[in-house]
């Protein structure tokens, strides 16, 4: 079987799995609900400067949330040794890999169309730049921590207190990820700035990122 | 070789006692800053040290990733850890003299704030390496590693849009500096260097024999008849 097939397999089933049990989306859904709620209590959401930090605020709620879908990537496939079954089967460990990546890429997408509207509800959001850049900035950005996230997961499995070790690797790392995403986000909502050279180097973390996480999976993989 | 390190450790300590001489009591006071710009001879070799720590920590674990050697390994542990020692120097050196020269502790600077993402790269990269369970861990840590390496030019240019509020480096920058005080700033550098490469020896060698005496336990406990029952 090819890479392209073993990919669309394993993450059918992986989303076949969440479509029934839909562990993820929900855990991952309440949570960012609690951060967009708690937050709303450290600041006035209705003032006018809401504008200047909802591009922090919504990003630090998504990636939070990300951490916790994240956190389930591996488990589900530590029980019944699915992933020593993985290590000995001849198929490449990049099509793993990818059909991770790929299913935490859909989760969180999932949840930033359904938490964007509340965001825009509770904070009264309107861009004043234009808007669909919004989008390249939610995809890009949402690569680039789930890419790395993915990556980071199934190093953090290797380790005792595994849920709290993913965040620790995970964060300093995407640091200038997140500031990509924060400023463009902050530049389209506020209009007063352009987002391309935050884009521009979103894409350039997603490319660089995604190179060396195909290049590493399989010696991670295999490291037991 | 076993004379070897005590006599490097006195040479060291002696050319650190003479480069704080240097740096507290010969050099120039400073026209506008006065003796408090003097932690400057502390807190640039402490970052160069630190830097140049980390860059041998990745290249020892890209050599690690492709021959995996122990001793590689070793290296790649001892200079993270004295790297981050250096680096935490460099963090706390820095405020102390922002305070009276900015009338700020610290600033969201670019070199201020990709120092402090270094250090924090490097602490998870520590993390990573106590609280793994794998047998596995240098490889975990050596691709760890390499993600932090692509990291840090990233991180450098993404925080360079906010304005630079830092001095010019004095090296190769724009900003002209006394000879004497140059001068008493690479000695001060090189005697750090030669206090980094003692740490860095002590704990290579402590890291090794804890090693062995790792592995002989392991063979022993296997050697021994097991009482069964």
């Amino acid at each position: 079987m090819s890479l392209a097939a073993i990919t669309r397999a394993t993450l059918a089933k992986d989303l076949r799995l969440e479509w029934h049990s839909r562990d993820a989306i929900n855990s991952m859904l309440f949570f960012a609900l609690l951060v967009v709620v708690v937050f709303s209590f450290s600041f006035d959401p209705n003032a006018e400067e809401s504008r200047q930090i909802a591009g922090g605020l919504v990003w630090v709620a998504f990636l939070f949330a990300a951490v916790v879908a994240l956190n389930q990537t591996w488990a589900r496939e530590l029980r019944n040794q699915v992933l020593d079954a993985f290590r000995v089967s001849p198929a490449p460990a990049n099509s793993l890999f990818l059909a991770k990546a790929l299913g935490n890429f859909i989760f969180v997408c999932v949840l930033e169309a359904l938490m964007t509207p509340l965001f825009v509800v509770f904070y009264k959001l309107r861009a004043l730049g234009p808007a669909w850049q919004l989008i390249p900035v939610a995809v890009l950005g949402t690569w680039a921590l789930v890419v790395n996230g993915t990556f980071f997961a199934a190093m953090s499995i290797r380790t005792r207190s595994r849920e709290i070790m993913l965040p620790l690797l995970l964060f300093p790392i995407s640091i200038p990820a997140i500031l990509a995403m924060v400023n463009a986000t902050t530049a389209i909502l506020t209009g007063e700035l352009s987002a391309w050279f935050w884009l521009v180097l979103l894409a350039t973390y997603d490319v660089v990122f995604t190179i060396a996480c195909l290049l590493l999976f399989e010696t991670v993989l295999h490291a037991e | 070789m076993k004379r070897a390190f005590p006599i490097f450790a006195v040479l060291t300590a002696l050319l650190l006692s003479y480069a704080l001489y240097e740096a507290l009591v010969a050099a120039p006071t400073e026209k506008t800053m006065g003796d408090v710009q003097r932690i400057f001879y502390y807190h640039v070799p402490s970052a160069w040290t630190a830097f140049l720590l980390f860059l041998i920590n990745f290249v020892a674990s890209v050599v690690y990733l492709i021959r995996r050697s122990h001793s590689a390994d070793i290296v790649a542990v001892v200079t993270a850890e004295v790297g981050v020692v250096f680096c935490t120097v460099v963090l706390v050196t820095g405020p102390l003299w922002a305070r009276p020269v900015w009338g700020i502790w610290w600033t969201w600077d670019v070199r201020l704030t990709s120092t402090l993402v270094l250090w924090l790269i490097y602490v998870s990269y520590l993390m990573l390496r106590r609280f793994s369970t794998s047998s596995q861990t240098p490889l975990l840590a050596a691709a760890l590693a390499v993600f932090g390496a692509l990291d840090v030019p990233l991180v450098y240019f993404s925080i360079w849009i906010f304005r630079t509020q830092h001095p010019q480096p004095v090296i190769g920058g724009g900003g002209s500096i006394d000879p004497r005080m140059l001068h008493i700033l690479l000695l001060n550098w090189v005697a750090f260097l030669c206090f980094a490469a003692l740490i860095c020896w002590s704990r290579y060698r402590l890291e090794r024999l804890r090693r062995e005496v790792e592995e002989t336990q392991a063979l022993e406990s296997l050697l021994e008849p097991r009482s069964l029952r």
